[in-house]
């Protein structure tokens, strides 16, 4: 009996085995340079560490650089992919001949203790608070209180995409409380009566409550619906139509592994040619 | 007894190195040797970047005391205040308590609480230092948030902490000089009609005054060292402490949470500076602690 389940269990295994997308890496190697966008990092590091686990003949670096070093490096030719966090510029397609892959929304949401009576603001408010101008509660509708101010480290994705699409090249305030992950943020809030944050979409629940920016709610479904405005694509681009091992790449992050590593990290995926 | 022991461990490597290879001086040799180079290479690497930084930095005021990124400014002042005046509250408070634990395991307290103070101790020095956080985050926090004000992320929660965390340490140091001379004056003070309060406040602290410093400057450098409590604990917040409830963020709070930049921009140089600058301060303490040790035996 007990020789019989162990041979069923490795027929599952081995069946299991043929349908992973990392199979199309079995006859590949190689090397495949990605740079750019820093948002994208923890998604490209998970997938590639995923392949070069597989196939050790495979071998894929990722580095930073931002979103224009990523268009930069894939049209000369130096990276096979460069990512970006904004849609390609026409300029950009026509001098290098890119081609561009959206693969997820990187949603942020501004968000406040449960307890907080103030679930709505305006985008002028959210400003004038991040920038040390309102300070109170009760300037915007709630309990008298100093309002705790928490956001995140430079080079945060999340951070980034907050201050991309709420300031502009605005200067925040310096009084700003920092912390390290989307994780310390919730904590924080959580815990904080008073507190002011911002998480990535995905990391909102029940322990903390989103805070609506002229009446847009923040949700993954407002994200991906286009009714939530505190978002970006996430983009990566190849010189071309991809090939090879690039073209694997780009198909394994598509895959249903791929969106795995893509809500782990925070980001809500988006299907292929969308 | 700092010697007996230092003499048992060099016999106990000496047993366990010829159990494994008969004639091993050589070898030994060889490996402190690559060791000591390997060590000195990531200490002149660091400190090279650092320098290096700090030419290529010359328009990013790097040892300004504004931070804005968007604006080319990445001075790394503010980081330094805060780590200074970190290091020295959480070690006048922490050192104080540690001579209170010493003097209470040398005869000012009975010996059961002496021995039940010791396993504490011993216990706190294997509680990793983000445990200490952790539960900092959840237990303290808070308290600090309610009664005073702030979030509660502040010099205040995180110097109390930091203070805790080495006391262990710096105790151990106090207790290994004050027992040895207490054994070798304990006879005479008794012919004198001391007691025991008066025998270690008069004579027994007075001889080990170069441990205790020892033990403040050993101290010191843990406290400047210290990257995860600050970061949980400090708030982060860039600009100069006034009150003991303003967040701040330390010059290790700092590497730990821009570690993720672009290698060649401001913030990746602000961090080769940092480094290089808690790298030396570091070597200067532990060298001063170890000239003084050594003194002082």
């Amino acid at each position: 009996m007990r020789k019989l389940l162990l041979v069923m269990l490795v027929l599952v295994m081995a069946a299991a085995a043929f349908a992973d997308p990392l199979d199309a890496f079995k006859d590949l190697e190689g090397t495949l340079d990605i740079a750019g966008g820093t948002a994208h990092i923890p998604v490209m590091t998970q997938a590639a560490q995923d392949i070069m686990t597989f196939n050790p003949k495979i071998r894929i670096t990722v580095a930073g650089g931002g979103s224009g070093v990523g268009v930069k490096q894939v049209g000369e030719g130096l990276a096979g992919i460069g990512n970006t966090g904004r849609p390609l510029k026409a300029s950009e397609i026509e001098q290098y001949g890119l081609k561009t892959f959206p693969f997820a929304i990187d949603g942020v949401a501004l968000a406040v203790h449960p307890d907080n009576p103030v679930k709505a603001l305006t985008k002028d408010q959210v400003i004038k608070i991040y920038s040390g101008e309102i300070t109170d509660w009760k300037d915007v509708g709630g309990n008298p209180g100093a309002i705790n101010l928490y956001g995140r480290e430079d080079g945060s994705g999340t951070r980034e995409t907050f201050t991309d699409k709420l300031f502009g090249k605005g200067e925040l305030s310096p009084a700003v409380n920092v912390v390290n992950s989307n994780g310390a943020m919730k904590t924080a809030i959580a815990q904080d009566k008073r507190a002011m944050g911002y998480v990535g979409i995905g990391h909102l629940d029940s322990s903390i409550a989103g805070v609506a920016i002229d009446g847009h709610v923040p949700s993954q479904e407002n994200a991906a619906s286009g009714e939530y405005f505190v978002v970006r694509n996430l983009f990566m681009n190849t010189k071309g139509e991809p090939t090879g091992l690039t073209a694997a790449f780009i198909d394994y992050i598509y895959s249903e592994p791929g969106a795995k590593i893509i809500e782990k990290s925070g980001y809500i995926p988006l299907p292929k040619n969308n | 007894m700092t010697r007996q022991k230092s003499h048992v461990v060099d016999e106990r490597t000496r047993a366990n190195s010829s159990f494994l290879i008969p004639n091993s001086s050589f070898l030994l040799r060889a490996t402190a040797l690559s060791v000591s180079a390997i060590l000195g290479t990531v200490i002149a690497f660091i400190v090279i970047s650092g320098v290096d930084a700090l030419i290529k930095g010359r328009g990013l005021s790097l040892f300004g005391a504004v931070w804005n990124s968007n604006a080319g400014h990445f001075g790394i002042l503010t980081m330094i205040q805060a780590s200074i005046l970190l290091a020295i509250s959480s070690l006048c408070v922490g050192w104080c308590l540690s001579l209170g634990c010493c003097c209470v395991m040398n005869g000012l307290a009975p010996s059961f609480v002496a021995n039940f103070l010791n396993l504490i101790l011993t216990l706190m020095t294997a509680i990793p230092t983000v445990v200490y956080g952790f539960a900092a985050v959840f237990l303290l926090v808070p308290i600090v948030r309610e009664a005073l004000g702030g979030t509660g992320f502040c010099w205040l929660t995180a110097s109390m902490i930091l203070a805790l965390q080495g006391v262990p340490t710096m105790t151990f140091i106090m207790d290994g000089a004050v027992r040895t001379i207490t054994a070798e004056t304990e006879l005479t003070a008794s012919a004198l009609g001391m007691t025991r309060a008066q025998h270690l406040s008069r004579i027994v602290l007075p001889i080990a005054r170069k441990s205790l410093i020892s033990a403040a400057i050993l101290g010191l450098g843990r406290a400047v060292g210290d990257a995860l409590i600050p970061t949980m604990l400090a708030g982060n917040a860039i600009r100069f402490v006034k009150t003991p409830l303003d967040s701040m963020r330390t010059l290790t709070a700092h590497i730990s949470l821009v570690l993720s930049s672009d290698i060649g921009g401001g913030e990746h140089l602000s961090l080769l500076l940092a480094g290089a600058l808690l790298l030396t301060f570091c070597a200067v303490v532990s060298l001063i602690s170890r000239r003084m040790m050594r003194r002082s035996n």
